[in-house]
């Protein structure tokens, strides 16, 4: 009977309801309800400092909401006591803004970082296992370079095989491809694509990047001043008649 | 042009509120670092451990200390016996020379001397290391990688030094011995075999054991002050170098506080 519930329910993998956080006087979420279905890519964007990386940090539990609740699942994040949370986060990826690789460990143990916690390979499984992540992202030559000595682009690739490397029901990226020339970016976007039609992954990425939206969305919501000012297709967003969409798109017409 | 009525002169704080700020900062400080330590007390006793960690921590800490603790170590010797040489030359006891630098240096100088330069070197590597680590959001990524930062980061580095500083206080205790022996014996030659058996006449293990458990709590404030600075860093590089400046300010005015303390607990506890 209640499979059954379930199954009526629709299947979203992540749900949000009137999320609110503020920094202090600074509102930076006011009330966002999304929900992203299963398999599903969902783009978040807006104008730097509207909240998308706190968004994004709210819903693997980095933050908390002040209001408001987060599904993942069907379970609700929020009140999930911090094992229980871990064990939700273990299904998830994360790639951070600039990648967050650990700068004391080589490309190969930040990929085998989560692997050596999480799971029980050792020795030549875990290597071989580090190899075919790196391998995917295109990165297998630099398994031994430090993340110093790697490039922003290829820091972001290393950030996505870590994200990778436990096979992720979810993934969130926070601004893939800010800081990255064009065709690099490009072929982040393409990479993100092919990943998430390998392994039906359900994401969430944020980012202030239209080319994103062509390349990556199944659906897109636009972030300002904390609210979801529209959510649709990427089709419903070009056909978009609000002021503030119209304003955004020109303007990254013209940055184009 | 700017407007004149929307120029005011900036508010002259008075003395009064500045104190109050001053107090309701320190006691905000306390109480993070009070919640801080809660929250690593229960990483450290739960599992799973972090045994790789740790012995990368004791490494860095412990062995790559070793050099520059022998050497202050070293000097401390050859100071104290110079000076103490000179003042009992007055009274006439110059015999008592070994036993005064011994238990000097193994009663006080040792333990302070190591916790010190531990404090310069340790407490800003890690008040610097956690801090870029927090700015460049590498503590979000290994908390987004389920794993309990604090765990990982905090709980190896403080029972590394916890385990470290009592060590290279043995490692200083000797080189400011032979030290000292050295600085003698090219004023006035003496055999090192009755220097040392005339210096450890009277020290026994009593004398040693709370010194080394003074050692240990010097090296858990340099680890915990290091990363609460550290883990709490905020603004970027400049955060980072406030953390580093702090942890070493804060873990080297700690210890010499708890030192106070404990000099006058061990004096009760071992008459």
């Amino acid at each position: 009977m209640i499979m059954e519930r379930q199954d009526n329910k629709d299947d979203a993998a992540i749900r949000t309801q009137d999320l609110r956080k503020a920094f202090g006087e600074q509102v930076v979420l006011n009330g966002v309800s999304l929900a992203v279905p299963r398999g599903q890519t969902l783009i978040v964007l807006g104008r730097s400092g509207t909240g998308k990386s706190v968004l994004l940090k709210l819903l693997i539990g980095l933050q908390k909401p002040d209001d408001g609740t987060i599904e993942i699942n069907g379970a609700e994040i929020t009140k999930l006591p911090l094992n229980e949370l871990n064990e939700m986060r273990k299904k998830m990826g994360f790639l951070f803004q600039n990648a967050a690789l650990y700068d004391s460990l080589t490309v190969e143990e930040n990929v085998a970082f989560p692997l050596r916690r999480h799971t029980k390979m050792k020795g030549g499984e875990l290597q071989d296992r580090v190899r075919e992540l790196l391998a995917r992202v295109g990165m297998e030559e630099a398994m031994k370079k430090m993340p110093a000595d790697i490039s922003g682009g290829m820091k972001k690739r290393v950030g996505l095989a870590r994200a990778l490397a436990l096979d992720p029901e979810i993934m969130l990226l926070d601004e893939p491809n800010a800081g990255l020339d064009p065709i690099t970016a490009t072929e982040i976007d393409e990479l993100i694509r092919e990943l998430q039609q390998e392994r039906s992954i359900t994401s969430v990425v944020v980012t202030h990047d239209m080319r994103s939206v062509d390349t990556v969305a199944d659906r897109v919501a636009m972030l300002n001043k904390g609210s979801i000012v529209i959510e649709g297709t990427p089709e419903e967003l070009h056909q978009s008649d609000d002021p503030f969409v119209m304003k955004f798109m020109q303007e990254k017409r013209e940055e184009k | 042009m700017i407007a004149k009525e929307t120029i005011t002169p900036a508010p002259i704080a008075r003395p009064e509120w500045r104190l109050l700020t001053l107090l309701n900062n320190t006691f905000e400080w306390f109480g993070e670092l009070g919640v801080f330590l809660v929250r690593v007390i229960r990483a450290a006793l739960t599992p799973p451990y972090e045994g790789r960690e740790l012995l990368r921590q004791l490494d860095e800490i412990g062995a790559k200390s070793l050099p520059l603790v022998a050497l202050a170590g070293g000097a401390i010797g050859v100071v104290l016996s110079l000076q103490t040489r000179d003042s009992l030359v007055r009274f006439g006891a110059k015999s008592y020379l070994p036993i005064v630098i011994v238990i000097s240096i193994i009663k006080e100088s040792g333990p302070i001397i190591t916790a010190l330069v531990m404090s310069g070197r340790i407490g800003a590597g890690i008040g610097a290391e956690l801090g870029s680590m927090k700015v460049t959001e590498q503590i979000d990524a290994i908390e987004a990688s389920a794993v309990n930062p604090h765990r990982f980061l905090v709980v190896t580095r403080i029972l590394a030094c916890m385990l470290m500083v009592p060590l290279l206080t043995l490692v200083a205790d000797c080189c400011g011995i032979l030290a000292g022996w050295l600085a003698n014996t090219l004023v006035e030659k003496t055999p090192l075999q009755l220097f040392i058996s005339k210096g450890f006449e009277t020290i026994g293990f009593d004398d040693l054991l709370p010194s080394l458990f003074k050692a240990l709590v010097f090296g858990f404030i340099i680890g915990l002050v290091g990363c609460f600075q550290g883990m709490r860093t905020s603004g970027g590089t400049e955060g980072v170098g406030r953390a580093s400046t702090s942890a070493v300010v804060l873990s080297s005015l700690f210890v010499i506080l708890a030192d106070v303390v404990l000099v006058r607990l061990i004096l009760m506890l071992y008459p």
